[in-house]
């Protein structure tokens, strides 16, 4: 593949994704810096440790939940926040946003991957994986027409195929490879 | 999800222009990423094709804009959303707040009321809401109206009730409004307390002085500049000591009035001005 120059990497994940992104967190070294953004779609208005859960297994770097307006920062690992929705702003800073659910899911992959790919256009690279419904699909479209780079979990080796399925019927042109091809090529980018 | 309309940044601003100086409201400090999807949401609904078109429409025809309205501001609420703000607000605001003979409370940007309805609740099982008085605004007309009504769809009751548990609430939640149909009414009772008036964050200014202010979630969608001059309002609204409550991902740290703020809670982001 291909070697490329990416900004920002954002991974969307929902039903079967956490032990994957475990995964890639786990193999990426300390020193990695392109920054990563996470959204999974969880439960609300329960107390969550998902974020300690995932730091836990990440080479001691600590993946954090971002606070309105904090700035994107090299070699940072973020999640998006319960019940909400994760822009990106021109500026390369979050942004929050507490409007209706997209597809059921507030936090949605689809809001975080449109906003990400205006923003950083052919610098993005958007990691679609494991789950069991429609988001992603529609926000992948928009990196690929924003010229970023889309990947999607194969559909055999995700727990619940569903979502790579549909983001892989919207999109001719997006990657089909397994987890461990996605922490193979990850490794490529230091 | 449909392939959305698309609006560009310079049609948003013109579009912005002509709200700023034809109808009064002033969105040019809200944060583009939110305005651009609601901006986009608005058109889709309304069936309108380019920013050109939305534009011509809002210049031509004030109903256009009146429903415009209702759409921009993002109206989703929810009752007792993060119940740990409201068993830290109940545990540590409230026994402040009781050794003040009238308790006078900001709800600013109250959406359709359910985060006041909230409030109302946990100050009635604190014994304090006969002697609260709450001020509830939005800048939507439209808000106001359906928060004084005070109804809400019975379906989301079920996950109100978990929430209301979790905050810490020990009622029979049901004791707190009548099912009618496929809606819940919240008691006349704890609505008495509140007046529902129209206050627009970006232009109007301070109106009393409170013990506390609740605004959470609502400076999400402000830019920094305007995050900054709401604080500054709220802190001149805010008695000395007084409280306020922000949304769960808001941070007070990008802002110099930081400085005359002590914090009570940090995960609850309940804060206190100094003097």
């Amino acid at each position: 593949m291909d070697a490329k120059e990416f900004d920002i990497i954002m991974i969307g994940g929902s039903a079967g994704s956490v032990r994957v992104i475990a995964d890639i967190l786990a193999s990426l070294p300390a020193s990695f810096h392109i920054p990563i953004v996470i959204v999974i779609h969880r439960m609300k208005n329960v107390v969550s440790e998902m974020d300690r859960l995932l730091s836990a297994g990440a080479n001691n770097r600590k993946v954090q939940e971002p606070e309105d307006k904090m700035l994107i920062r090299n070699g940072h690992i973020y999640l998006a926040p319960q019940n909400y929705h994760l822009l990106i702003e021109a500026n390369r800073t979050f942004s929050l946003d507490y409007s209706e659910p997209v597809h059921y899911s507030r936090p949605s992959i689809d809001v975080s991957f449109e906003s990400g790919a205006k923003v950083y256009r052919n610098k993005i690279l958007a990691i679609l994986l494991s789950g069991a419904n429609q988001d992603g699909a529609y926000g992948l479209e928009q990196v690929i027409q924003y010229e970023g780079t889309a990947i999607v979990q194969s559909p055999a080796s995700a727990e619940y195929s569903i979502m790579p399925n549909a983001a892989i019927q919207k999109n001719n042109s997006v990657r089909i490879q397994t987890p461990g091809e996605i922490v193979r090529y990850l490794a490529t980018l230091i | 999800m449909n392939k959305a309309v698309e609006i560009s940044t310079g049609e948003l601003e013109e579009v912005l222009s002509v709200l700023k100086h034809q109808y009064g409201y002033d969105f040019t400090d809200y944060a583009r990423a939110s305005l651009t999807r609601r901006f986009q949401k608005f058109m889709t609904d309304a069936n309108i094709r380019s920013g050109y078109d939305l534009k011509y429409q809002l210049v031509n025809n004030a109903a256009t804009f009146q429903h415009f309205l209702q759409t921009v501001t993002v109206n989703v609420t929810e009752l007792f959303r993060d119940p740990q703000y409201y068993k830290t607000l109940h545990e540590k605001v409230f026994p402040m707040l009781a050794s003040y003979p009238i308790i006078k409370i900001w709800h600013a940007g109250c959406s359709t009321g359910e985060e006041v309805f909230s409030t109302c609740i946990l100050l009635k099982e604190a014994g304090l809401l006969d002697r609260a008085k709450i001020y509830a605004t939005d800048i939507n007309p439209k808000n106001l109206e359906k928060a004084k009504a005070g109804i809400l769809p019975l379906h989301v009751m079920k996950d109100y009730t978990t929430n209301y548990i979790q905050s810490g609430g020990t009622k029979e939640f049901a004791d707190y409004y009548t099912a009618r149909y496929n809606n819940a009414i919240i008691k006349k009772e704890l609505r008495d307390h509140v007046v529902f008036s129209q206050h627009n964050l970006v232009t109007d200014n301070t109106f009393n002085e409170f013990q506390l202010i609740c605004c959470r979630n609502v400076m999400i969608y402000f830019n920094r500049h305007l995050q900054h001059r709401v604080m500054q309002l709220f802190y001149d609204s805010l008695s000395p000591l007084g409280f306020i409550a922000l949304g769960a991902k808001e941070s007070l740290l990008h802002t110099d009035i930081r400085k005359k703020f002590e914090t009570v809670n940090s995960a609850a982001k309940i804060f206190r001005r100094k003097e």
